[in-house]
């Protein structure tokens, strides 16, 4: 089982396990987290499900971000480098022991 | 005629279970508010993103289980008790009491409706045959997924979001479409005509039939079931299915009739409150009598007034300035919309349609109140920044691609 650790906005950190093939979204909010509001559901249509990547196990890749989350990740005043939509991070094993953020609320 | 029964005090109870319903629960506890929260559905389902359902659902590219919007036992856990499968079918704002369609009655301290609507039905000759669905609901799909194997021939009553979506999903299945349209253009109420051409000529591309200045006469029937469309111009079309997407109907009756100010909708201030004391409404039954005063059926604006009407319960009162967008996905188009375009008096086309990457800005006043945005996320997310600021600029200026739209706010300011 791989976890993941998130970070709250209270700057609390938990661990949870994550679901292989479940975005991390979805792992966020299935582990009872309820401050992301991913209000498009994961299509890509809007910025609400934005997390910062804190640090990413070694040997470890992230898919690349496509143009249209750069483009929506674009539009969020906390944008960072490490930011990501985290509906479009699919989790899997080699991600074991992740640590994420969630960013501030636009 | 049921008894009513008493069957318990809450401190707040939300009617709705959708995202409105779900969000103003979840707000609430983020808020801080300790007291009992019941949230009823009328849906036997927990909480779930309605707009796939016509999308990725009916595609059966989702499960059910990925569209909940919490998992099952969140609910639980936040200490919100789920009433589902039931209707509210009274309200009365004095004795501070809701009825459900069971008979069983609730007190409340706080009412926050979000009842959502209803699909409007069609009403003429034939509508109630069998095999004429709705995509509303999760009972609708399901209903309609379990005959769409069999399915070779799909008409489809309406050319909204909803219609159009649903085309999509069953041309990329392979049946045969044909879309009716009663006005002379699909979109025609929520968007400018060259997305409305835009859209047509992309359904058409993708093998849909589509009737703009179709009214429908007949469905017509063969052992009770629908076997096609007869048009006034009485051309008769042939279809296995028919799937009507005409608009909602706001479920807000038993407010209305409690006496809540409304028509169509139940009118609501800025904090998101009724007329009657300590009764909220939001999604999209609510009407801002402060804003556009029309009621908005999205998913944003469902959530964001929701934690408007939380923060307001618990004291915390900021208004709603939420800016509304919405989405929609057809084929490989993604549609993006910032903003409202109630009322625009002008339109500049931002690229070139044929390109399938474009926007339409909508003016009025000479200001930007609203953007379309079809496959252009660049438009969509700086284009809220000229919404925001309603700039007024040139329809040269807004239409020259070789400079981003935040070049422009640049040179505004």
């Amino acid at each position: 089982m791989a976890t993941i650790s998130l970070r709250t906005r209270d700057g609390e950190l938990h661990q949870f396990d994550g679901r292989n093939g479940m975005s991390i979204m979805e792992n966020i909010r299935n582990a009872g987290f309820d401050e992301l509001l991913a209000m498009c559901g994961g299509c890509l249509s809007c910025a609400t499900c934005h997390i910062y990547f804190e640090s990413v196990p070694p040997g470890a890749d992230l898919p690349t971000p496509s143009v249209d989350e750069r483009e929506l990740l674009e539009g969020s005043d906390y944008r960072q480098d490490n930011s990501r939509l985290s509906c479009q991070i699919p989790f899997e094993q080699s991600l074991d022991g992740i640590v994420v953020a969630i960013a501030p609320e636009d | 005629m049921t008894q009513d029964v008493f069957a318990g005090t809450f401190d707040c109870i939300i009617v709705g279970a959708g995202h409105g319903g779900s969000q103003t629960a979840v707000a609430l506890r983020q808020s801080g508010f300790e007291g009992s929260i019941a949230l009823l559905g009328a849906e036997p389902e927990v909480p779930y993103d309605r707009p796939s359902l016509s999308k990725e659902y009916l595609a059966g590219k989702k499960t059910f289980e990925r569209m909940h919007l919490r998992p099952q036992d969140f609910w639980s856990s936040r200490n919100v008790e789920l009433v589902l499968g039931t209707r509210v079918v009274a309200v009365d704002p004095v004795a501070k009491t809701v009825t459900l369609e069971n008979g069983a009655c609730y007190s409340y301290r706080s009412l926050v409706w979000a009842a959502g609507g209803e699909p409007r039905k069609l009403s003429c000759p034939g509508s109630e045959l069998s095999g004429i669905f709705y995509i509303r609901s999760k009972a609708d799909c399901d209903a309609l997924l379990a005959v769409l194997p069999d399915a070779s021939k799909v008409a489809i009553i309406g050319g909204g979001y909803v219609g159009l979506e649903a085309a999509a999903v069953f041309r990329e299945l392979g049946k045969h479409v044909v879309l009716v349209e009663a006005l002379n253009r699909v979109l025609a109420r929520v968007a400018g005509e060259p997305i409305s051409r835009f859209y047509e000529r992309e359904h058409r591309d993708h093998g849909v039939d589509i009737r703009l200045n179709s009214d429908v006469k007949v469905i017509s029937g063969r052992d009770g079931r629908a076997s096609g469309v007869l048009l006034e111009s009485r051309e008769s079309l042939q279809a296995d299915i028919v799937v009507v997407g005409i608009g909602i109907v706001p479920s807000a009756a038993p407010l209305l009739a409690a006496g809540a100010q409304g028509s169509n909708g139940v009118n609501v201030d800025a904090y998101c409150r009724t007329s009657l004391p300590d009764i909220y409404c939001v999604g999209d039954c609510a009407i801002l009598t402060n804003g556009p005063g029309i009621r908005v059926e999205s998913v944003q604006n469902a959530t964001d007034q929701a934690t408007t009407a939380a923060k307001a319960i618990c004291g915390n009162f900021k208004a709603y300035d939420a800016l509304p967008w919405f989405w929609s996905n057809q084929y490989d188009l993604k549609l993006q919309t910032i903003g409202l375009n109630c009322g625009y008096d002008a339109v500049v086309v931002r690229g070139e349609p044929a390109s399938r990457s474009f926007s339409l800005v909508y003016l009025k006043n000479e200001a930007v109140i609203a953007l379309d945005c079809v496959n252009a996320p660049r438009d969509y997310v700086q284009g809220r920044k000229l919404v925001e600021t309603a700039a007024k600029l040139g329809s040269v200026q807004l239409a020259d691609t070789s400079k981003q739209l935040k070049e422009l706010t640049l040179e505004t300011n």
